[in-house]
């Protein structure tokens, strides 16, 4: 199964988020990254990689973010990734929506290619 | 201009100096953006001074590239994958040199600045830290140019990036937290910019109290 990243500066965020898509999916591998190692908002290089790895399979990982520095150091993790980081891919995508979607699809065995298509009309344009 | 030694102290005084103006750059922050600067880069560069402490490095490289790592694992804004990429590049320009001098210290320079572009798909004059660095180095190529000294040279860059953080005052921002207020960042200096000035004057100051 797609394993889906959740980063978000706040922890409370990802947090409801992921209670949210549970009430559809319990079966997907989720990884949460919200805020950063002291709990202040903000969001953290080393929670986004050990996120990341904790979710990683062949299958593929895809990740959300909220804003800001969020995609900035997601893209840092994946520089830094000692799995395969080919594998693992940065998504423009409305928060909540997009990472609901995609938790939903993964649970239901779908491909990182067929959850891309489902929240391709999501876009926000946050990735320049 | 600098051995290993002196660049420890040189970024020690830098981190100094963002401790001592933290409660100022978070008022920065406050007027336009999310007010947590002065933190995040305290608490960053708190990290650096740790791993100063700790030493071990083989070369300048090495040095810029664990501060870097220190940066970005420990800063918690936009501002630590900003400073830590910045870092990073310049540990990739200084390659294997066992000590830098004032034409090295331009290039790391140069090297910081694009590397924050790639990272934050920014240009000059949308009110980052980018309108401090990038005047600071150009400043730093012209007195290199006319065989001003290393002095010269490193107060240059001081004064430049001083000049251009102030000058983010008549800008708009384009980037982060404060493109949100559009026009409303106008008359307000931007924190990073701000930031970055400080440790370029902090640079300039240690090496002129030697």
């Amino acid at each position: 199964m797609v394993g889906i990243v959740l980063v978000s500066h706040s922890r409370k965020i990802v947090e409801g988020i992921k209670e949210l898509a549970s009430q559809m999916s319990k079966d997907a591998p989720v990884a949460l990254a919200g805020g950063t190692d002291d709990d202040r908002l903000g969001t953290d290089i080393t929670k986004i990689s050990s996120a990341i790895h904790d979710v990683y399979s062949d299958d593929g990982v895809l990740v959300f973010f909220d804003m800001g520095s969020a995609y900035m150091n997601a893209q840092m993790a994946l520089d830094f990734l000692e799995e395969d980081s080919s594998k693992v891919e940065i998504v423009d995508a409305a928060f909540v929506e997009g990472a609901i979607t995609a938790i939903v699809d993964s649970g239901l065995n779908k491909s990182m290619d067929e959850i891309k298509a489902d929240i391709a009309s999501m876009k926000l344009g946050k990735m320049p | 201009m600098a051995e290993l030694n002196q660049l420890i102290g040189a970024l020690n005084h830098a981190a100094d100096v963002i401790e001592e103006n933290k409660q100022h750059l978070t008022e920065l922050d406050g007027a336009i953006g999310d007010g947590d600067h002065g933190i995040n880069m305290s608490r960053g560069f708190s990290f650096v001074k740790k791993t100063l402490d700790e030493g071990g490095f083989q070369t300048p490289a090495d040095l810029f590239k664990k501060s870097g790592m220190a940066l970005v694992a420990h800063v918690g804004g936009a501002s630590g994958p900003l400073f830590g990429t910045a870092f990073l590049r310049a540990s990739m320009a200084l390659k294997d040199k066992t000590e830098i001098n004032s034409e090295d210290y331009i290039s790391i320079l140069k090297a910081a600045a694009e590397g924050i572009k790639m990272r934050g798909k920014s240009q000059a004059g949308e009110k980052t830290m980018l309108d401090a660095l990038i005047p600071a180095y150009e400043a730093g190529e012209t007195a290199l140019s006319q065989g001003k000294d290393t002095q010269e040279v490193l107060q240059a860059v001081k004064a430049a990036a001083r000049t251009g953080a102030t000058d983010t005052e008549k800008l708009v921002a384009k980037k982060g937290r404060s493109s949100y207020l559009g026009e409303r960042s106008l008359g307000h200096q931007d924190p990073g910019a701000a930031s970055t000035a400080l440790i370029l004057g902090a640079i300039a100051d240690y090496f002129a109290a030697l």
